[in-house]
């Protein structure tokens, strides 16, 4: 299949570790990657801070960046829920029949990278290898606007030689929540400091996510108060194998 | 504990007083246990109902209809209960509703009323102004009660004084009903509660109640509780005074079998209310001589006007938001400054102050969508929270000030950087040269930044950041590729 790919703008920039992992798992599965240049951002950041005018044109330029894609996976739960969760809303908005007519036809081809494997591939072993005790947080956006359910836990539980644990209270927001983190900056590390307990009770070494942003927002506490604890997004894991480890 | 009634136009921002709110580390232990205890509940019964999101979607249908033809169901609510007996008033707005309810206390004869725990007299600060009228309110509700003789503020829509523990009601009931022996058992407390309160059921001739339902079919009114207090007020006074908002219609008297399910699970997870009140206009034999109905539009035409914003009238006043929400487990109601707190209070108060006051409120929430999960009526809140958020930066925006405004500037900026690869590409690399300064290796040798200038700030104060990647995602992808741009 060819896939092409969204890595979006904080992956690019901030993670590009994530993107070169996402195309060694899809490689190794047999698939071409394709990597349209003139990507950016899906608007996510502007949409959700009110500034509505602002992330219109990001919709009209992902269109046209991916109107061609057999399908388009992206490595970012929240970034596919924005996509789901509004871009019918903001065609509509933008009063554009042709750009609601493309966002229709692109919408059902745009996958999340752990729902890819799972439901568009059917797959939950991808030939990994992680030796570590992992836990799995589920980002808000991936639990409730994607319904992600198990299939990143599936996936992880094929890993060779993984010891998986549950976290606690593994529905409950990080308190990234983009420019909450900043605007609500108390109440956010009030929120990340119960997440913190709980990924410090888990006794992993790594805490894994299909959303950077929140792992960001994560590794940032667990850095801070040095507990030795990394995050990898879930496609390091599952790129990783005998000859490569994050 | 908050001093004067909770008022969005003098409120502080949510913010500040969300981070003065977290200071009281006894309130955080009150909440969060409270709200843990009401979801495991709620979670027990709605985990027994097989068809629970076809209820939900009942329920959202049965509200979207009701606001669709609102005019429509108010005016064949105000024929029947007529009809009945009743006598119905329209007010404006608080200011309206408060002096209409003052004179009919007044006509009534009686200088004090008891109460029936509502959030809308609550809205509109009635009891102040009763007060201000010579008129004593004694509310009925336990948790009103606390309130009340404490001098606080309620702090949740269902449970009130849910930042409350048993230890601090004991020491509230035992000042202010001079019970110095009193004990911090449940039943205690509930008998102190008991004795003070049957006095003043048997007393006072005025009763005052809000509405969970109005009947638009009949002229009914519903109310449910769960201490038989409410049934007491709305039985024994022989003047009754409702008010309700004009969103708390229902069409038919068989929506109630929808409501009647969605609400109790979710509010208390009870599978019914204890006490579920329901009456039409006046009965000659039984019950109040006189009922007076306040129909009280306070803004909510206006928010009936906004098609995006609309469904926050769908609210049946559950609650299951509030325990859900992260933010309002942090926090507390009174951070909110509104009656109305936790995720649906972020959508409603705003709105209740025609976008006047309160603009802090539509961005506390980290846009999780644990409110909207829960939601029995399945309000959208991330949704309408959004919409307020665009509503609010439009408002800022606007003029010279707007022009002035960092956040706006830096937003601009960086939606002209996202319209073009060019400038995305240059703004990477001008991202790593202006965090250089900022970068320090930690004992690994790995670059972190741990201290952010101006409004970025709020993050270091208790997270690091990783320094930039020497290479982007899609300079790698370049190189691999074999070809440059």
């Amino acid at each position: 299949m060819r896939v092409s790919l969204f890595i979006t703008c904080y992956n690019d920039t901030l993670f590009p570790s994530t993107g070169k992992s996402v195309v060694r798992v899809l490689e190794r599965l047999g698939h071409t990657v394709d990597f349209p240049p003139g990507q950016t951002c899906c608007g996510q950041m502007h949409w959700n801070t009110g500034y509505q005018a602002e992330a219109l044109p990001l919709l009209q330029r992902f269109v046209d960046q991916f109107r061609g894609a057999e399908v388009v996976v992206i490595p970012s739960s929240s970034c596919v829920a924005m996509m789901r969760d509004h871009y019918p809303k903001m065609a509509a908005e933008i009063d554009d029949a042709q750009l609601t007519a493309d966002v229709e036809a692109l919408l059902p081809k745009v996958f999340e990278f752990s729902e890819f494997l799972t439901k568009r591939l059917g797959l939950e072993d991808v030939g990994a290898c992680y030796p570590h005790r992992v836990t799995y947080h589920a980002s808000c956006h991936g639990l409730r606007s994607l319904s992600l359910g198990d299939g990143p836990l599936r996936l992880l539980k094929a890993v060779r030689g993984i010891d998986l644990v549950e976290l606690d209270r593994v529905e409950q927001c990080c308190g990234f929540g983009g420019t909450f983190a900043i605007k609500n900056a108390a109440v956010s590390s009030a929120m990340l400091e119960e997440k913190i307990s709980a990924v410090l009770d888990s006794r992993a070494d790594t805490c894994t996510a299909c959303d950077n942003s929140c792992l960001m927002h994560i590794q940032g506490a667990l850095h801070r108060q040095r507990t030795g604890v990394k995050t990898l997004h879930l496609a390091e894991i599952l790129a990783a194998d005998e000859e490569a480890q994050p | 504990m908050s001093a004067g009634p909770l008022d969005p136009k003098t409120a502080p921002a949510f913010p500040m007083a969300a981070k003065a709110a977290m200071e009281d580390s006894q309130l955080r232990r009150n909440v969060r246990h409270a709200t843990d205890v009401i979801q495991a509940k709620r979670a027990r019964v709605i985990d027994e109902m097989s068809d629970w999101q076809a209820l939900r979607e009942t329920g959202k249908q049965i509200r979207q209809h009701t606001m669709r033809h609102l005019d429509f169901y108010l005016e064949q609510f105000e024929a029947n209960c007529t009809r009945a007996g009743g006598v119905v008033h329209w007010a404006r707005d608080a200011a309206e509703a408060r002096r209409i309810v003052v004179s009919l206390v007044k006509a009534s004869g009686s200088d004090e009323v008891i109460k029936i725990k509502s959030m809308t007299t609550e809205e509109i600060q009635l009891n102040p102004a009763l007060e201000a009228a010579g008129i004593h309110p004694y509310e009925t509700d336990l948790a009103e009660l606390i309130i009340q003789l404490g001098q606080d503020q309620p702090s949740h829509i269902v449970v009130p004084a849910l930042h409350k523990n048993r230890q601090q009601i004991r020491e509230i009931f035992q000042r202010t009903m001079h019970l110095p022996e009193l004990g911090d058992q449940p039943q205690d407390l509930a008998d102190a509660a008991r004795m003070f309160l049957r006095e003043k059921f048997l007393r006072v001739k005025t009763g005052v109640s809000g509405a969970n339902f109005l009947i638009a079919e009949t002229g009914g009114v519903c109310v449910v509780e769960s201490e038989g207090n409410g049934r007491m007020c709305l039985t024994l006074p022989e003047t009754l005074i409702t008010i309700a908002g004009i969103d708390k219609v229902l069409p038919r008297y068989q929506d109630l079998e929808v409501m009647l399910q969605l609400l109790p699970r979710s509010a208390t997870g009870e599978r019914m209310n204890p006490y579920n009140s329901i009456w039409t206009g006046v009965d000659p034999a039984d019950g109040p001589r006189v009922f007076h109905i306040v129909l009280m539009d306070n803004a909510r035409t206006e928010i009936l006007a906004d098609e995006e914003a609309r469904q926050t009238l769908h609210c049946i006043r559950c609650g299951a938001c509030q325990n859900a929400c992260p933010v309002y487990r942090q926090t507390g109601g009174h951070a909110y400054g509104s009656v109305y707190a936790g995720p649906i209070g972020a959508i409603l108060t705003p709105q209740l102050q025609e976008m006047h006051h309160a603009q802090s409120l539509p961005y506390a929430s980290s846009l999780c969508g644990a409110c909207y999960e829960v939601c029995p009526v399945k309000i959208n809140i991330p949704e309408v929270l959004i919409h307020l958020r665009n509503k609010v930066v439009l408002q800022n925006t606007s003029g010279i000030a707007g022009l002035l405004d960092v956040e706006a500037a830096a937003m601009k900026t960086m939606a002209a950087i996202f319209r073009s690869e060019r400038r995305f590409r240059a703004a990477q690399r001008l991202g790593r040269i202006a965090e250089t300064p900022l970068v320090r290796k930690d004992e690994q040798g790995l670059g972190w930044i741990s201290w952010l200038p101006g409004m970025l700030g709020g993050w270091s104060q208790t997270r690091d950041l990783k320094e930039m990647p020497k290479e982007t995602f899609r300079d790698w992808w370049e190189k691999r590729s074999g070809h440059d741009n």
